[in-house]
């Protein structure tokens, strides 16, 4: 991931690279000013990121025509993402337009129709709506009592702003590009040259275009499933400031002592989003004991000991150390963030470990977390309360892992998990869980098919599909709701296995087998013989290229796999109870 | 600045944005002489020169430049005051 933005020029001179190779990802722009700047923009900055985005650029102001002719361009293109982008100043002759009654009800009126586009999008194409909140300008035909009058267009802005919010957390399948809050930071006289406006209907500046390209794809990639999971934290002048092992607990930098402030309040921020599922780890050049001393004893530390998922201070190299934290935790190193004051470590960091994302920290600590906000590091496009318990979850793991040394086999060490499974059919508490499982998984998943919530409640209503999830614990804990399996009915005497998925966290303890088992079990009631399974391959799903063979299918091709369940004994030993 | 500098600033500046090393502006250059320039890389031209010389242009000084002299013209006098 890029954590510099570069210039409109150096995007678009990137439209001249080669493309093949990169993940394409079909998209529609429509807009309601001139779109040529934002339509370059969003494909330079994707193949900066490694994603061709194949664009269909609406003409100028059609996303009436484009999205209520049911024979439009846009259909006929049938993209994965519409995005329409709309401005400000455009809203703001509608608005003019209007009756003093019509202006009171014009924010309403702007989510209703909002919501007229997502209904009709979707009532023709799968493909997800990503949509812009308005700058919230003041055209001061009332001055600062415009905040005070329904009538006036700063009221109705930022009315509207909020319908398109409580909008799209209804909609599944609508998102929000927050153009209001980045036009906030940047301010909107550096997001609006008016001279490109009067001569060309453009209503980003060059300079606001990068930004904004950032965010749409900042949007995609969350849904499409690639997003930041966990940040790594170095200690000394990064989580605190000074040197733990020189100045001792009571003299570093915390609370309201000195630069304290600016560590207080991204301990702060961290602690917010690991509140949000995202998983903090520690790894520092320490001796472990005295770092861990202020997580423990500080009266100002926010972070605590219950924070850190994995906390791993020695003198091994970071690179070391950031491999071993990366095992225990099961995720991408595409996922990972990296945190050091240091600019030879983060270097050093980088050259080994090439996917993790290591932000170029500025110097003064007082501008660490203003500049970590900018970078939008941490997007996502699902939240359930379940992500606020994964730190638990891997702490746990981190146990169970110095627990596996003291057994002699590995079978005595899962019996003594003593691990109960409950299999059920998904319903309305799992459903939201599973698309998000769909969107998160990339390693133990065959297929890689994305699903939302929406996609997903459509296959439990469906009479030719099966499904079955699984939530695993055990005597450490309570993992959730760890795989899933989809099964359609291919014909009478065949399932065809659309979906299998599983959580990285639970391998290693007979969940495919017991699952393998369980699928068995659903085929034989419903009268089917035959299970068969495919593989597709990805760049991250190659630890289950050869699943399907080690369970005891028969290749037949095509990446496909069939099992013959009358033919089939197991002579696995699985140690999970069926609950 | 003397005129002649301008034009050879804005040659690089032109290169650069049209990503065409063979540019040679002249004063009385117009976008019918270079292929790539049309109103799109107008818009970023302009950005780019205000950006060098740190000046504004109004909307009206733009649209009445007729080639490149006028633009350099139009700089200098930026400069100058």
């Amino acid at each position: 991931m890029l954590t510099d933005i570069r210039s409109f020029n150096t995007l678009k001179k990137n439209l001249k690279k080669p493309v093949e190779g990169l993940k394409s990802i079909r998209i529609a722009i429509l807009a309601d000013s001139a779109s040529q700047f934002i339509h370059q923009a969003i494909k330079g900055y994707g193949i900066e990121s490694g994603i061709h985005y194949e664009v269909f650029e609406a003409d100028y102001n059609q996303i009436d025509r484009q999205v209520f002719d049911p024979g439009s361009e846009l259909y006929e293109y049938a993209p994965d993402y519409v995005i329409i982008l709309r401005s400000v100043e455009r809203l703001l002759k509608k608005f003019y337009g209007l009756s003093t009654a019509d202006k009171e009800n014009f924010a309403d009126q702007q989510a209703a129709y909002m919501d007229g586009l997502y209904q009709q999008i979707s009532s023709q194409l799968k493909a997800r709506v990503i949509t812009n909140t308005f700058p919230e300008i003041n055209d001061n035909v009332f001055g600062n009592f415009g905040t005070k009058t329904k009538a006036s267009f700063l009221y109705q802005v930022r009315k509207t702003n909020m319908g398109l919010m409580e909008l799209a957390g209804q909609r599944k399948n609508l998102f929000l590009v927050d153009l209001s809050s980045l036009v906030g930071a940047k301010g909107y006289e550096a997001s609006f040259d008016p001279k490109m406006y009067i001569s060309a209907d453009m209503v980003f500046s060059l300079d606001i275009l990068p930004y904004l390209a950032k965010h749409i794809h900042d949007v995609i990639m969350a849904i499409a499933g690639s997003f930041k999971k966990c940040i790594i934290l170095d200690l000394d002048n990064t989580t605190w400031g000074g040197i733990i092992g020189d100045d001792g607990m009571e003299g570093i930098q915390i609370g309201d002592l000195g630069l304290g402030k600016a560590f207080t309040d991204l301990q702060l921020w961290v602690k917010e989003l690991r509140k949000r599922g995202i998983i903090v780890a520690v790894c520092s050049k320490n001796t472990e004991s005295i770092a861990k001393e202020p997580f423990l004893q500080h009266p100002d530390m926010k972070l605590r000991m219950e924070d850190i998922a994995v906390f791993v201070a020695n003198w091994e190299t970071k690179v070391d150390n950031i491999r071993y934290i990366q095992g225990i935790l099961n995720i991408g190193f595409d996922s990972m963030v990296f945190l050091d004051d240091n600019p030879f470590e983060r270097e050093m960091v980088k050259q080994n470990i090439p996917d993790i994302t290591v932000p170029n920290l500025p110097e003064d600590p007082a501008e660490y977390l203003p500049y970590l906000r900018t970078l939008n590091l941490f997007e996502t496009a699902s939240f359930t309360e379940e992500d606020s318990e994964r730190t638990k979850q891997y702490q746990e793991e981190a146990n169970r892992s110095i627990l596996q040394k003291s057994f002699t086999s590995e079978g005595d060490f899962l019996k003594s998990l003593g691990m109960e499974c409950e299999v059920k059919a998904f319903d309305n508490f799992t459903i939201p869980r599973i698309a998000q499982l769909s969107q998160r998984s990339n390693q133990f998943n065959l297929r890689t098919v994305r699903y939302t919530e929406e996609e997903v409640r459509d296959i439990t209503q469906s009479p030719d599909r099966y499904t079955l999830s699984f939530s695993l614990k055990d005597i450490y804990g309570d993992y959730g709701l760890i795989a899933f399996v989809i099964l359609n009915k291919q014909d009478n005497n065949t399932l065809f296995i659309d979906s299998w998925i599983m959580s990285c966290r639970v391998l290693k303890r007979g969940m495919e087998v017991f699952t393998l088992l369980s699928i068995i079990d659903l085929a034989k009631t419903h009268g089917f013989n035959r299970i068969i399974g495919e593989y597709l391959p990805t760049k991250k799903n190659g630890l289950v290229q050869d699943h399907y063979q080690k369970l005891g299918f028969t290749s037949i091709g095509d990446s496909r796999w069939e099992l013959d369940i009358n033919q089939f004994t197991n002579d696995k030993q699985v140690h999970i109870n069926r609950k | 600045m003397e005129q002649g500098q301008i034009l050879q600033q804005l040659t690089e500046l032109f290169r650069d944005v049209l990503e065409n090393d063979d540019i040679v502006l002249t004063e009385t250059t117009t976008a019918n002489d270079i292929e790539e320039w049309d109103s799109l890389y107008h818009i970023q031209l302009v950005v780019a020169i205000e950006k060098h010389y740190k000046i504004k242009f109004t909307a009206s000084e733009i649209q009445s430049w007729k080639n490149v002299g006028d633009m350099a013209k139009a700089v200098a006098t930026k400069l100058g005051a």
